[in-house]
């Protein structure tokens, strides 16, 4: 006799097979929840933004009337804050990655300062503005402008670039870091002429994805003190400045007063959608073109 | 047991003496009771070995005998591992390289490595080449263009690739890899070449080659090659030293290994009883 019975089988194989499209059904219901969401979402907002874009809408100031308020300020202010951003982040994120990955002996310390990254990872954006509001702001004195925000942005967005940097590194193999300490490198002339070059990839697409979250974020700025209308266009690092998704959020609050500012926030949010997608394309577009080749 | 290392140790040292003095070669490397572990693990058991200049010296034995470790530890990147402890002396022309005073850059520019797998840069064949000349300050394009002419004639690969100096290293077979490793080994003008298993990722002819090169470039080099082919030792080693367990078993002109050896177990290797 056969433990495997082919009439017995054959009886099973009905509900079988309706358990297995079932449970296909159900995951792709999973799936195209997401989809829908997004593709109501991105079709509310180009209804109610696409007609008021045009070049007034993009050069124009801030202004009470929705006719001819602009986001010529908040475009500038998002340029300055990722003009501190920028750099502040790639110095700190990418000299923190060298460290802990070439420099640091692998021991009890530096495994707590990595797992405290990732810690730092999950705290939430608004505790950063906490931060930034009280040190940089407050107790530096610098008040609500581009470099406290940036500084405070530059913290957040962090540890992304570290962990990015961290991996890009750590995926060099190491036959290239002995071929250079073969011929007499030192540790920094290796990692400057062997490690970085082909890091380098890696490190850039993880700067750009943490550049794209910082232009997004708005919590920590609205912390440390964003006005509500600021007439002025930033002209420095020490103004005060406003940035697309906080303008968003504002407009958004006071549509209740102002219905058209529900359509100006909605034609921010194409404008901030846009440049996102933009610079996540180029990260794809680095990571592509230079696929590992060792 | 002890009795037979003390024998052979003893062997070792006077062999080595002796043949230094009759065909009057200078000792390159010597080593003198040296001693390595990695954490608890006991790599190399009193090592005591005379290296001479301008000779091949092959090293064989089983996989997980030390000869890989030995081979690294002459230009101490055996360091690298964490862990790692050493004792003894190794004397390279005289000095005691494990001390902490010798600045290991120092001792790299002076011992050239090739490794197991070939490992040029992701760059350019010419950049591979000055690679090492540019870490020890040489900028002048006149003197670097030389360089990379005199290296990859040494190293035999000159005419193979003297059209396209400027493609991607990545692009060259394994073969002509390991033979620019070299020539990018010999670009920082060393003293010694440490060789490891440099022909184990190579196909016959690149072998071959490489065998060859090696024949070459002892006139000017001093040369000691690692390996785990039994006949390529036989074919280009002067000396050979034969490593079990981490102990030198024998050490001896290489005719002398491979037709008459005075251990059993360098016989039992070398006629493949086992490894």
């Amino acid at each position: 006799m056969k433990y495997v019975d082919a009439k017995q089988v054959h009886k099973k194989m009905g509900s079988r097979l309706l358990a297995n499209k079932l449970a296909k059904a159900l995951f792709l219901m999973a799936t195209l929840f997401g989809l829908v969401v997004l593709v109501v979402l991105i079709y509310r907002v180009l209804t109610a933004g696409l007609p008021w874009i045009n070049m007034d809408f993009l050069t124009n100031r801030l202004s009470t009337d929705p006719g001819r308020a602009g986001i010529w300020g908040a475009i500038m202010g998002t340029f300055w804050l990722m003009l501190v951003v920028a750099p502040v982040t790639m110095i700190l994120g990418i000299g923190t990655a060298i460290y802990l990955e070439e420099y640091a002996t692998k021991g009890r310390i530096s495994s707590f300062i990595k797992t405290n990254i990732s810690n730092l990872a999950g705290v939430p954006s608004v505790v950063f503005g906490i931060l930034g509001l009280t040190v940089f702001a407050r107790a530096l004195d610098l008040g609500s402008v581009v470099l406290a925000g940036g500084l405070t942005m530059a913290l957040l967005v962090l540890p992304v670039v570290v962990v990015a940097s961290q991996e890009a590194i750590r995926a060099v193999p190491q036959f290239l870091r002995e071929a250079s300490f073969g011929m007499g490198a030192t540790k920094w002339q290796t990692i400057k002429n062997v490690v970085l070059p082909a890091a380098l990839p890696g490190i850039l697409t993880g700067v750009i994805l943490a550049l794209s979250r910082a232009i997004g974020e708005t919590a920590p700025l609205v912390v440390i003190g964003i006005p509500a209308l600021l007439i002025p266009i930033p002209d420095g690092i020490f103004d005060k400045f406003t940035i697309l998704p906080v303008q968003i959020y504002y407009w958004t609050i006071d549509s209740a007063l102002v219905a058209e500012y529900a359509n100006l926030a909605a034609a921010t949010i194409v404008i901030l959608l846009l440049v996102l997608f933009v610079m996540n394309s180029i990260a794809i577009l680095i990571r592509n073109k230079f696929q590992k080749r060792y | 047991m002890s009795t037979v290392t003390d024998k052979t140790n003893v062997n070792v040292n006077t062999a080595a003496g002796n043949e230094g003095a009759k065909d009057n070669k200078k000792v390159v490397y010597d080593t003198k009771d040296l001693n390595l572990w990695y954490g608890e693990g006991h790599a190399l058991k009193n090592i005591n070995l005379a290296i001479n200049e301008n000779e091949v010296t092959a090293i064989i034995g089983p996989s997980g005998c030390g000869k890989s470790t030995y081979i690294k530890t002459l230009n101490r990147m055996v360091e690298m591992v964490p862990s790692v402890k050493i004792s003894g002396e190794i004397l390279y022309r005289g000095r005691n390289i494990l001390e902490k005073s010798y600045q290991v850059e120092d001792l790299r520019t002076s011992v050239g490595m090739v490794f197991q797998k070939p490992n040029p840069f992701p760059k350019s064949i010419y950049e591979n080449i000055v690679y090492g000349p540019k870490i020890h300050g040489i900028r002048d394009k006149k003197i670097l263009d030389e360089i990379v002419e005199k290296s990859l004639r040494g190293a035999a690969i000159w005419d193979e690739v003297k059209d396209r100096l400027n493609q991607n290293a990545y692009g060259l077979s394994g073969g002509q890899q390991q033979r620019i490793c070299i020539a990018r080994a010999l670009a920082i003008e060393p003293d010694v070449i440490l060789m490891d298993e440099p022909t184990s990722a190579l196909d016959p002819i690149s072998t071959l080659k490489v065998e060859e090169l090696v024949q070459e470039l002892k006139k000017d080099f001093s040369i000691i090659i690692v390996t785990h082919n039994m006949q390529q030792a036989a074919r280009i080693s002067d000396k050979t030293a034969f490593f079990l367990n981490g102990e030198v078993i024998e050490f001896a002109e290489t005719d002398k290994i491979f037709s008459n050896p005075s251990d059993k177990r360098t016989e039992d290797y070398i006629t493949g009883r086992f490894g």
